[in-house]
């Protein structure tokens, strides 16, 4: 029932921040709903992790330990990028934009809780066409040319995307077909019969699934709306959409490893290394020629979908333990970013670089924070994002994948140098004398408590792992394993 | 029984043959207008073709989606688009192409060829009532990615995303029938907000930049040149 209730909760906060209320019930609602959202999908969690059967409907909605990692980590970000969104978003004047905003992030929410949720593979895809659509306006919610050229290209490639993909669930559902129970179509169904599926017909649904979602999801070659998206959209949107949007259709694609897995014919771990490093090489070089700052951590999320597909490519208990820890990284570490990117553009008021110099004395919160969420984010010792990419390396090499791991960390290198280069030269460095003399400007409280409350986890994540998480961590990379 | 199975055979494959016609004249034509009335002319086909699939294949879900989908896909999607496009993007006759026509063709044949070598890949269809379907709708799907590249303008990218999913959808059709209901009637549902979203999309960036030839749209780019 407990899923049911979150779904619930996110349509009526939907339909109450869409109500004319007065200009502080949206955000209020907004934030209190998900926080509450966070509540529930911890204790569903928990419940996964002690091993109960966490299943409202039978067969369509229902968690195991990969998908409650994924709910966790929406249900997460949502929370903190709504506290973020009441201060960046309050300088809208228009109080009818500011309620489209929040009911449509709510839905945006919603339908990104939907995905791990549901059981049946071609509701899944439903729900990840949701995703997509109910985002576009948020992407273009600042309404300015840029913005509107940034949702456009963002809305065709994914769709399209989406649209050569159901081409791939349809054909995994007519290879099954009539070989289980009524109604009993899930991942574990497929799973189960993929070894009778002629592995030809497998392979195609697979890579149809792989371009169409891919496409979704950010990987190279399909990429290129994600930097215009994910630096045109208002930063709390940017992190809902790099650090968890791009995780939760790659969770899907993900989802279909085992089940090629236990075809036993097809090399799927192969497909994933392959398109994983492709990613990840061009992103990193990339990353250091970008001009603009918001654009530099769309280019790291590349980067990171490729880390993460590289990962559950080298396969093996420890590749896959890598892969659902570098998403848990990943998301918490991006997703700060976001919000360091954000504090700073209403700091500074540009997303160009090279206008940007000392910006830790024209405003230390957001100079400080850009600092923090970069070094974090290229993954120097001992933050959270350094454990996974090392454990990475690690079962690449015990799994003697050596030109693998080898590029791999090569190109992870390169990306540590471009990002901490630019940023580098944005905090430190001569300030303009016109705006160092001008009174510092004040972040929005909101802003500050968010930075503040998503710097947590990943400073604690790099010392300590609480035991309940690690437990589903296992759980999450056993659901990859079998 | 036998009689009556040849007839539908060849009804659809009439069905098959309009909609890969209407597939060319999407990537093909000059005019916003045309390119729509392609659009209906497809979806009416796969309609036809779904109905013909019904009907032979006893199955009940396939009528259902037929209705359906005659409802959204010619009707409700068409009117929905000309109330929120504005109408000084539909009257436009010359709409930009980064390749000619005949050169645009000459690709879509050349694409229908791979479709109907890559349709051995699918699974089998169901009965040989539908095998058609295969080859005409994996074509459908690739010249509307086709069409989706080479277009500048915002509405006929539109169409060919449209284009895309009836390929898939007439394949789908035909391996796939016997579907639950809910995730039958998601998919219409799913066309419908995306031609709502991408409608309005299409009007704020008129009212806002003042064209729909979202092909010169370029100001999002890379380090050099910039």
């Amino acid at each position: 029932m407990i899923l049911l209730f979150i779904l619930g909760l996110l349509l009526m906060a939907a339909l109450i921040s869409a109500l004319p209320l007065g200009r502080r019930v949206a955000p209020a609602v907004t934030v209190a709903t998900c926080v509450a959202v966070l509540v529930l999908t911890v204790a569903a969690a928990l419940r996964v992790v002690a091993g109960e059967s966490v299943v409202t409907i039978r067969n369509w909605i229902a968690i195991d330990g990969l998908s409650a990692l994924i709910l966790l980590l929406v249900a997460t970000v949502g929370s903190t990028a709504a506290l973020f969104s009441w201060g960046y978003i309050a300088r809208e004047k228009s109080s009818r934009h500011l309620r489209r905003y929040y009911a449509n992030y709510n839905l945006f929410v919603f339908a990104m809780l939907s995905v791990p949720m549901l059981d049946e593979p071609n509701l899944v895809w439903t729900g990840v066409e949701l995703t997509t659509i109910l985002s576009v306006y948020l992407v273009a919610f600042e309404n300015t040319g840029e913005a509107l050229e940034a949702a456009w290209k963002y809305s065709v490639l994914t769709i399209m995307g989406g649209a050569i993909a159901l081409l791939g669930f349809l054909a995994l559902y007519a290879a099954t077909r009539g070989r289980y129970a009524e109604g009993a179509y899930t991942w574990r169904t497929l799973i189960v019969l993929a070894p009778g599926v002629s592995p030809r017909v497998l392979e195609t649904a697979f890579v149809l699934i792989l371009v169409g979602f891919g496409a979704k999801a950010g990987l190279v070659p399909l990429h290129t709306w994600l930097p215009d998206a994910h630096s045109q959209a208002p930063s709390p949107i940017c992190a809902l959409l790099s650090g968890i949007k791009t995780t939760v259709i790659l969770y899907v694609i993900l989802r279909l490893i085992p089940v090629l897995n236990s075809s036993g014919k097809i090399d799927v771990d192969e497909w994933a290394m392959v398109v994983g490093l492709f990613s990840v090489g061009i992103a990193a070089f990339l990353i250091i020629q970008v001009t603009d700052y918001k654009r530099l951590f769309a280019f790291s999320t590349v980067e990171h979908m490729g880390i993460i597909l590289t990962a559950a490519g080298i396969g093996g208990a420890a590749g896959h333990y890598g892969a659902v820890y570098q998403i848990l990284n990943h998301t918490l570490t991006k997703s700060f970013c976001f919000f360091a990117a954000g504090a700073t553009l209403l700091a500074v008021d540009t997303r160009q670089i090279a206008d940007v110099r000392g910006l830790i004395r024209t405003s230390p919160p957001a100079g400080v924070a850009l600092l923090f969420g970069g070094i974090a984010i290229a993954g120097a010792p001992p933050l959270a994002v350094f454990l996974s990419e090392f454990s990475i390396l690690r079962s690449g090499i015990a799994k003697q994948h050596y030109v693998a791991t080898a590029l791999l960390a090569g190109f992870v290198i390169v990306a540590f140098f471009g990002i901490l280069y630019h940023l580098n030269r944005m905090v430190f460095g001569q300030p303009d004398p016109a705006i160092e003399s001008a009174a510092p400007i004040r972040l929005p409280v909101s802003c500050v408590l968010t930075l503040i409350l998503a710097a947590a986890p990943i400073i604690i994540l790099g010392v300590y792992m609480p035991e309940p998480l690690h437990k589903l961590l296992l759980m999450a990379a056993d659901g990859l394993t079998r | 029984m036998a009689n009556s199975n040849a007839l539908l055979t060849s009804l659809n494959g009439l069905a098959a043959g309009l909609f890969l016609m209407s597939s060319f004249g999407l990537a093909a034509t000059r005019q916003m207008q045309g390119c729509l009335r392609f659009y209906i002319t497809q979806s009416i086909c796969l309609v036809v073709s779904a109905l013909l699939l019904g009907l032979g294949l006893h199955a009940p879900d396939l009528l259902a989606v037929a209705v359906l989908d005659a409802v959204v896909k010619p009707i409700v999607i068409p009117v929905l688009l000309r109330r929120t496009v504005p109408e000084a993007v539909f009257r436009r006759r010359e709409i930009a192409q980064v390749l000619n026509i005949p050169s645009s063709l000459l690709i879509a044949l050349a694409l229908t060829l791979l479709a109907y070598f890559l349709s051995g890949y699918l699974p089998p269809a169901t009965g040989s009532l539908a095998s058609i379907n295969l080859p005409v709708g994996l074509a459908g799907l690739f010249i509307g990615v086709y069409t989706l590249t080479v277009r500048r303008e915002a509405v006929p990218q539109l169409i060919g995303i449209f284009g895309i999913e009836n390929g898939a959808l007439l394949c789908g059709f035909a391996i796939a029938s016997g579907l639950p209901l809910v995730i039958e009637m998601a998919f219409p549902f799913d066309m419908l907000i995306i031609a709502l979203v991408i409608g309005i999309l299409t009007r704020m960036t008129h009212e806002r930049v003042g064209t729909t030839e979202v092909g010169g749209f370029t100001s999002l780019r890379e380090g050099i040149g910039k």
